[in-house]
Parts: C-alpha cells; sequence; structure tokens
C-alpha cells in the first residue's frame, strides 16, 4: 500500500461522527448533574455551587414518601420477579427441547414485546375492575404491575449463566449420593448466584425507572420518584428536579458498575 | 424407549412446574390483561368514562371516522390522522437518525482494541439504562426557552427573542432520537462485532473502493444488525408516551399520548382499547418483520 496509514477498518468521517454522538449523549445529563449543584433558581443561568437544592429535596415531604414508596415497590417487585426467574430459568434451560418451551420464552419475554402504554391501559382497566370488586386500594397493585415487567430482566441474565454452566459437576454430585435438594443449595446455587444478583440488579434499575406503568396504576397519593418528576416537569421546574435526577442517575450508575464487574467473562 | 419417553416426559412436567410461577405473574399482570382490553374494545363508552355493556364497533371504527354531530354521517377524523402520521412520520425519522449516527458509533467501537472497546461499550450502555425520563429531561433543558441553547445564543448577541423549539415536533424528534440511540448502537454493534475484519482487506486487495466496500461487503452482512436496531427503536418511538408528552406539550400527540386521552378527557374507553389493540398488533407485524430476518441472518453463509 502506498498510504502507510492505511487501515481496512478505518472509514473517513465515522470516528468523528462517534465522538460526536458521544458527546451529544453526556453534555445533556452532565449539564442536568451541574445544574443540581447551582445556588440560583434557574435551570439555566450558572449562579455559584451550593447544595441548596439537595437540602431542598432532602426536606421536601412528597419527595421523601415518593422516595421511599419507589424503594418498597422495587424491592418487592425485585425479590418477586428475581426469585420466580431463577425457578423459571432452572426449568427451561440445560434440558432437551420440549412441548411448549416456545411459548414460555415468548410468555416470558412478553412485556419486553408490547408497547408500555398499552399494558399501561390494560392494568388500568383490570385493576379498576379488581379495586372496585375488592375495595383494596394498596401498593399491592404497584407492585404486582412492576413484578410482570422485571421478570423478563431478571430472566435474562440468570439464563446466560446457567447456559454457561455444564452439567457435569451437579451429575458428580448425584454420583455422590447428593440427594436434589443438596445438588441444588450446595453446587447450582452458588454456581448461579452471580447470575441472580445480576438479575435482581437489573429487575431494580428497571423497576425504579418506570414511569408509565406506575402512572397509570397508581391510585392518588400513591406517587413514585419518577411520577412525582413527571408531576413537577408540567410546572416551573426548578433545580430541585435536578438533584433528585442526579440523586437516582447516582443510584443507576452505582448498580450498573456493580452488574458489569459481576458478569464480566473471566479469562 | 418406553423409560427414555417417561424421563423426557417428567423434564417437560418439571420444565413446567418450575415456570408455573413467573408464568401466573405474567399472565396476571401482563398477558392476561391485554384481553380485557380486547373485549372493552367492542363495547360501549360510559357516560363518565369507563363502559356500557353492549357490543358496539364504534370504538374501531373511531380510529379512523367521526361522526359529524349534526347529521350523524361518517367522516375520516382528520384530526386522528393527523395524530398517526406524526407518530409515524416522527417514528421513521427518529430510526434514520439514529441509523445515520449509531451505525458510525457502533463501527467506532467494534474497531477499537479489546481493552478501550470495553470501556466505549460501557459509556453507551449507561444511558441505555438510565431513567428515560431524566434523559428527556435533560434534553428538554437543552431545548427550552429559558434552556442552555437559547441562554448561551442571546448572550453571545446572536439572537434577540429566544427561538421556540420545545412543544414542536422538532423537539420531540430531537428528544427521541436522543434516548433510543443506544437502542440503536447495541445491536449494531453486536453485528459489526462478528464481522470478520479479513474480508475488508480482501475486498481492497480486489481493488474494491471504501464505497463498494461499505455496500457490498459491510452493509451485507451487518444487515440482521440493522433491521434489530431499527426494530428495537422504531416499535418504542410508535408508542412513545414519555417524550412526547415532555416535549411535544399538548398539541404534539403521538398515538401514545392519545390513547392515554380517552381514559382521562377522552372519557371514550372503546376507542382508547382500540387505539391500544390496533398498535399492539403494528408492533407484531414489526416484530414478525424482525424474527424473519434475524433466522435469516443467522444462517452462516461462508
Amino acid at each position: 500500500m502506498a498510504d502507510r496509514n492505511f487501515s481496512a477498518t478505518r472509514i473517513p468521517g465515522f470516528a468523528a461522527i462517534a465522538i460526536a454522538a458521544f458527546v451529544i449523549l453526556y453534555l445533556p445529563i452532565f449539564t442536568l448533574v451541574i445544574y443540581a449543584f447551582n445556588a440560583g433558581q434557574s435551570i439555566a443561568v450558572w449562579e455559584g455551587v451550593s447544595l441548596h437544592w439537595f437540602a431542598r429535596a432532602w426536606d421536601n415531604e412528597a419527595v421523601k414518601s415518593a422516595t421511599l414508596r419507589s424503594l418498597v415497590i422495587a424491592v418487592s417487585a425485585s425479590a418477586i420477579a428475581t426469585s420466580v426467574a431463577t425457578m423459571a430459568a432452572l426449568g427451561t434451560t440445560r434440558r432437551p427441547n420440549f412441548r411448549g418451551q416456545t411459548f414460555i420464552y415468548v410468555m416470558i419475554n412478553q412485556p419486553l414485546m408490547v408497547p408500555e402504554i398499552v399494558t399501561a391501559v390494560a392494568l388500568l382497566i383490570f385493576f379498576g375492575v379488581v379495586k372496585q370488586a375488592t375495595g383494596y386500594q394498596g401498593l399491592g397493585y404497584l407492585i404486582l404491575a412492576h413484578t410482570a415487567f422485571c421478570i423478563p430482566f431478571a430472566y435474562l441474565p440468570i439464563r446466560a449463566r446457567l447456559e454457561g454452566m455444564d452439567l457435569s459437576l451437579e451429575t458428580a454430585a448425584a454420583d455422590l449420593y447428593a440427594s436434589d435438594w443438596q445438588t441444588f443449595r450446595y453446587v447450582t446455587l452458588p454456581l448461579l448466584f452471580p447470575g441472580i444478583i445480576a438479575g435482581a440488579m437489573l429487575a431494580f434499575v428497571i423497576s425504579l425507572d418506570d414511569v408509565v406503568i406506575t402512572e397509570f396504576v397508581k391510585a392518588g397519593g400513591q406517587d413514585t420518584l419518577p411520577t412525582y418528576m413527571l408531576g413537577q416537569m408540567r410546572r416551573a421546574i426548578t433545580p430541585e428536579v435536578n438533584a433528585i435526577s442526579t440523586g437516582l442517575l447516582a443510584l443507576t450508575v452505582v448498580l450498573l458498575t456493580a452488574f458489569f464487574l459481576l458478569t464480566r467473562k473471566k479469562g | 424407549m418406553s423409560m427414555e419417553s417417561e424421563a423426557r416426559s417428567r423434564q417437560t412436567r418439571r420444565a413446567w412446574a418450575l415456570s408455573a410461577p413467573a408464568l401466573f405473574l405474567l399472565f396476571l399482570a401482563a398477558a392476561g390483561p391485554l384481553m380485557i382490553v380486547l373485549v372493552y374494545s367492542f363495547l360501549l363508552p360510559g357516560k363518565y368514562g369507563n363502559v356500557e355493556w353492549g357490543f358496539s364497533l364504534d370504538g374501531w371504527r373511531g380510529i379512523l371516522y367521526t361522526r359529524d354531530i349534526f347529521d350523524g354521517t361518517l367522516k375520516l377524523a382528520d384530526a386522528h390522522l393527523t395524530i398517526f402520521w406524526r407518530s409515524v412520520k416522527l417514528s421513521l425519522l427518529t430510526t434514520i437518525i439514529t441509523f445515520a449516527v449509531g451505525f458510525p458509533t457502533a463501527w467506532f467501537i467494534a474497531t477499537r482494541a479489546p481493552k478501550a472497546r470495553a470501556l466505549w461499550l460501557f459509556l453507551i450502555t449507561i444511558p441505555f439504562w438510565t431513567n428515560l425520563l431524566i434523559r428527556t429531561f435533560a434534553i428538554n433543558e437543552v431545548l427550552r426557552n429559558e434552556g442552555i441553547i437559547n441562554t448561551v445564543l442571546t448572550r453571545a448577541g446572536l439572537i434577540d427573542a429566544p427561538i421556540r423549539m420545545i412543544n414542536t415536533d422538532f423537539a420531540v424528534l430531537v428528544g427521541m432520537a436522543y434516548v433510543y440511540l443506544p437502542l440503536m448502537v447495541l445491536p449494531l454493534f453486536a453485528a459489526i462485532d462478528r464481522f470478520d475484519m479479513r474480508l475488508l482487506e480482501a475486498g481492497y486487495d480486489l481493488y474494491a473502493s471504501r464505497l463498494a466496500v461499505l455496500r457490498r461487503v459491510i452493509l451485507p452482512i451487518v444487515k440482521p444488525g440493522i433491521v434489530a436496531g431499527s426494530i428495537l427503536v422504531f416499535v418504542p418511538s410508535l408508542g412513545a408516551y414519555v417524550t412526547p408528552r415532555v416535549l411535544g406539550g399538548g398539541k404534539n400527540m403521538m398515538i401514545g399520548n392519545f390513547i392515554e386521552l380517552q381514559f382521562g378527557q377522552g372519557r371514550n374507553w372503546p376507542l382508547g382499547a382500540a387505539l391500544s389493540m390496533a398498535l399492539l398488533m403494528i408492533v407484531m407485524v414489526a416484530l414478525l418483520v424482525y424474527v424473519r430476518a434475524a433466522t435469516k441472518g443467522s444462517n452462516p453463509h461462508g
């Protein structure tokens, strides 16, 4: 080649577009975080560094109760979703094809395929009927709704982990007269554990971030953090929303970093 | 033989028994309620929301037609068509923009050295998992009348009055392209990552130009990734609710907001149910296209 810098994989302009894409992707988020520390009222005019808006958000009863509600829902939903997803993953992987396999896959992944607004409307109608019949108005509806759409997010990493484990250790345990339960408790479960944690963390993040389904299912006074923020955006926006966003962002980034460290392929 | 088939059916029973709790919850709070929506789409609207029991096709008819208040004749509902057209147009444009930006980005990531590649990939995954509302809000702060762009331009003396960008189709488009870009990059990256770069050298050795290599070698091989990315962007764009609500305001509705309206002020639940089912059917067709393209692409050719 005459051109000494010629590289087959380089396409002119692509690197520039890619860098620009990353800048565009992060610049608004950085700005949002920076203005959370603004001393002034504005989300565009800088008036000095302050933790004022974090304190404001922290002292706001509505924010406090929404945060607590978000956490209760996310913890419950991700715990239930991860448990049933673990069982389903154990049932559906590492075995020859069986009748109804496709049906189970489609059912489990269904929340990923149906537009959220459609599920939201469906739950609004269904839970409306149940509320009228039972009179129960509590958080159970939100937890149930969140559990359902968290299941595929918990299932996928657990299944990926299981598929990477061969059956030889379990077979060895069985050969050594371990009962089914002992084999599961002392061999399968410890090996599977990183996958379960990864699945639980994804489910937790997904539940914590949900807006649409929560907005339709929640009763009066059942705001979660995202639906509270959505409500605030209709009014005059103060950096308080930036402060709340920054808190949520920080939590997401921490959980995701942990997720990546857990699922990183070794070798 | 019979022992083997018995072991097999025991295995099958076990698979179902272990999956049963997950299936039950999904049926209860995801798949089952969709059937109620289907039923509701064939009922009559109640006066104050909800439905009255009585068979009617008005919900489905109402998607495209409206009854004249004075003489009761059916005519095409222009307002509805405007909303559908806006939804389809903005979703297609979002798909095109995210592809135009996402393909070079995915290519860039896939051609880094392995260590750097993991970092770039992580950088694209963070926004992917970050709250959509927060990212929409971030774009909102950029585009608002008192937002960053207008503040900077005003202070620089380039404009006297703020450019109105918020509450326009443009704002919704920018917002959707912004929030859905990672959904395009990730499948494209997966496809490019599997691509054997030696094919490029072979192409260049045979005196192909860059454009010819791009068109004849790269694009056909990464096609499954292109299809996957386009579906992953197009489908949520079509059903978008949060982004048009925050950035489009009340006037620039998309289908998702239009559906919500029927359950709120519109008080026409059957129409809302029919619209939801119609949206679901469009999405299912798109997914079928995707599955067919993906299974075709997984055939090893060469």
